[in-house]
């Protein structure tokens, strides 16, 4: 009985539902839901060092036996990323305390916030592969409602947009599934792959898992990116930041899962799929990140090269280049909040969203430049902020590989960002001061607070690689041997 | 029989798809609707239509019960998803006054 | 906007006790053939939604004054409680009891968590089908 792993998400779920209630007490839902947050860092802690000890652990919804039942399996890779998006979500509600207007307190913010964390640890967590539609599902639609919160016309566009692809992307994971039950039989992950062991993975099941790497390229970003820098530029600073940072992860988590629990055989057709299309995103998103002056798009096209990079990790599946993969997937969590919330952050005070129309914000900003200075340093990987052993990691498993193609396209992508970052850090930090400091909005203390702590975050991760690499050695181990998962699901108690 | 619906899902797709290519955003809500309901029939057909008893409890051949519960639960998540884009469309009606797609375009600046 | 319809007035007020019978007789038939607390929401909620059409919202609101949007909550609530409530036992997330009670004029009857659970379902449906009737129909 391992209750305490349904927390993460049904924890959020509870709490969501009885701020319903509490409407008008804009000051309780603040507290409640932070507290939340820091109740499943917490629990995501705990879990973890159960994890060390005890092995993958499992939890049968209503004492059904897997694979009759539903379940939620903790592994660490899982417990990991549950983690570091619940210090994301703490820190974004942080800033969303003095950022977000009272109205939109009042219609339920905190409520959907909460929803969204529930959805997001829901697919990290769950064992079943419905399950993770249903989640995936949950955490889209407190998304459509967060991604309209402001109702200015180009938000109502953009969400337009983002709710049609999203429904479309949904519909290929529902028939992708329906494929997948009609030649397998079961939904239970750990018993799809000792199925598809038992046989071998036939053609059949070779042309499944790519409707389901369609599907997870679509809300991963993963080259099928085109409607990302619109949706994720529009939203208000802390959704951004959420949404920059959670969502599209959620997808390359879900990859990870499917490409190395159930269709890890034909690697050959699957991971050079996967390879030719992080090629292809880091590419589209380097051209992306250099081509446009919006910061916002800026910043959206960083998650998009980021996408990329962990999953040329994947792509090529060596043990060391998965472990990378985590660690950066980590590390990308957390810096990417702090970018979306330091460009929110840039916006809010000069309110001008064009890097040319900035200027000279370190005079009056000295804080604000730095961290964004921190940021750029850590997001191209330079030691010793948290980017820099993904990334040495990743370049180890290339090479182990031996796809350099890969390797160089990843390098490049990371001159790319830097050129990307330094260049809104030299035109608006640096240079000129157009805006004197009484027309400036001034920086409220929430930001710099959360800004910091996400600061400190990467620093942290950066500096405490050493004793995190147990729990990502372990993570990647899982990953990479089905068979501790399979038998942890199916093992009895 | 399975042939049969079949051919009615993919009849439904690409009515579906039709719609979805529409100017209208009512017609846009409406195609995903019914591209939901052609998954339906397609997780409905791959379990295999047949006439059997009830599982679990009931004697003889059983039929899967299964593919009912994912509909359900897919139809449930259709229905929340299709009431969320109406609400938005609504928003977007307010907003612009029109509810046609090509209305929207505009200066990614402004 | 007020539509004066004699004869869709008379038999509102007729069918709608009939749509709630059958409401409840589904919700009641889902624990052991089809219906349940989905199905016998959303029929108890197209009772709600032909009293909103046939006359207008603010005389229904006059004699209904519930907020629609804490219903829906209130139902999601109960529904995780069941889920919670389990914990509480030491069972397993989401567990279901059942067991079978003699009731005096009712006999033996059989009580479940589960029908708490369907109940929680079925005002989470009542309540965003009426919440997003209204939102959607708020002015002209």
């Amino acid at each position: 009985m391992n209750n305490i792993i349904v927390m993460p998400m049904m924890l959020p779920v509870l709490v969501g539902i009885i701020l319903l209630f509490l409407r008008p007490y804009v000051k309780t839902q603040r507290t409640i839901s932070l507290l939340v947050f820091l109740g499943n860092i917490g629990i995501s802690v705990y879990v973890l060092q159960l994890i060390q000890q005890n092995g993958v652990m499992r939890l049968d919804f209503g004492g059904w036996q897997p694979p009759f039942g539903i379940l939620f399996v903790a592994d660490s890779f899982a417990m990991l990323l549950v983690l570091s998006s619940s210090v994301v979500a703490a820190a974004c509600l942080i800033y969303s305390f003095s950022s977000v207007k009272p109205s939109f307190e009042k219609n339920f913010f905190y409520s959907f916030v909460l929803f969204l964390i529930a959805g997001v640890n829901g697919s990290f967590l769950t064992g079943d592969i419905f399950n993770l539609f249903v989640c995936f599902e949950i955490m889209l639609l407190s998304s459509y409602v967060l991604i309209a919160f402001g109702g200015k016309k180009r938000q109502l566009r953009e969400s337009i947009k983002y709710v049609i692809i999203n429904v479309v992307s949904s519909w290929i994971f529902l028939v992708a599934i329906a494929y997948l039950y009609g030649v397998v039989g079961t939904l239970n992950m750990a018993h799809i792959s000792e199925r598809i062991a038992e046989v071998g993975q036939t053609p059949m099941v070779t042309v499944i898992s790519v409707v389901f790497l369609t599907v997870f390229a679509l809300k991963a970003g993963l080259f099928l990116y085109f409607w990302l820098p619109g949706s994720y530029s529009v939203p208000i600073t802390p959704i951004a930041a959420l949404f920059g940072a959670l969502l599209t992860k959620v997808g390359i988590y879900a990859m990870f899962r499917v490409f190395t629990l159930l269709f890890y055989q034909e690697q050959q057709i699957t991971h050079t799929l996967i390879g030719i299309l992080a090629a292809l995103t880091l590419i589209g998103g380097s051209i992306g990140a250099v081509a446009y002056k919006d910061i916002r798009l800026v910043a959206s096209y960083n998650v998009i090269i980021a996408v990329g990079f962990i999953l040329v990790g994947l792509a090529v599946a060596t043990p060391s280049a998965i472990e990378g993969s985590i660690y950066y997937l980590i590390h990308d969590i957390i810096i990417k909040a702090l970018l979306f919330l330091l460009v929110g952050t840039m916006i809010a005070v000069t309110g001008q969203t064009r890097i040319d129309e900035i200027s000279g914000l370190i005079k009056n900003h000295p804080l604000l430049g730095w961290l964004f200075f921190l940021t750029t340093l850590s997001l191209s990987g330079i030691p010793p902020l948290s980017g820099f052993i993904g990334k040495v990691l990743i370049g180890e498993g290339t090479v182990a590989a031996g796809s350099y193609v890969l390797l160089a396209l990843a390098f490049i992508s990371s001159i790319f960002v830097l050129y990307s970052l330094m260049r809104i850090f030299l035109t608006s930090f640096w240079g000129e001061t157009i805006i004197s400091k009484d027309e400036e909005v001034p920086a409220k203390k929430g930001w710099i607070v959360s800004t910091c702590i996400l600061a400190l975050g990467t620093i942290a991760l950066g500096l405490g690689a050493e004793p995190m690499s147990v729990y990502v050695q372990d993570a990647a181990e899982t990953l990479l041997n089905p068979q501790i998962y399979i038998d942890a699901v199916l093992g009895g108690n | 029989m399975e042939t049969l619906v079949t051919i009615l899902a993919g009849v439904l797709v690409t009515v579906a798809t039709y719609l979805l290519l529409s100017k209208s955003l009512i017609r846009v809500i409406i195609g995903t609707a019914i591209l939901t309901h052609a998954a339906h029939l397609i997780i409905m057909v791959v379990a295999g239509l047949k006439t059997g008893t009830v599982p679990i409890v009931g004697e003889g051949d059983p039929v899967d019960p299964l593919p009912q519960a994912l509909i359900l639960t897919s139809i449930v998540i259709g229905f929340a998803v299709t009431a969320v884009s109406l609400v938005l469309a609504y928003r977007t009606y307010q907003e612009i006054g029109t509810d046609k797609l090509d209305k929207l375009r505009g200066n990614p600046d402004e | 906007m007020k539509i004066n319809n004699v004869i869709l007035r008379t038999v509102a007020k007729l069918v709608f006790f009939i749509i709630l019978t059958l409401a409840v007789y589904l919700f009641f038939a889902g624990h052991n053939s089809p219906g349940g607390g989905f199905s016998g929401g959303l029929v108890l909620a197209s009772a709600l939604v032909l009293l909103f059409i046939v006359f207008d919202i603010e005389t229904i609101q006059k004699g209904l004054p519930i907020d629609f949007k804490l219903v829906a909550a209130f139902g999601a609530f109960l529904s995780v409680g069941t889920g919670f409530g389990a914990l509480i036992f030491g069972d397993n997330f989401l567990t279901q009891a059942f067991d079978y009670f003699n009731v005096p004029f009712f006999g033996e009857i059989e009580l479940t968590t589960v029908t708490i659970f369907e109940g929680g379902v079925a005002l989470v449906v009542v309540g965003v089908v009426v919440t997003i009737l209204l939102s959607i129909s708020e002015d002209e």
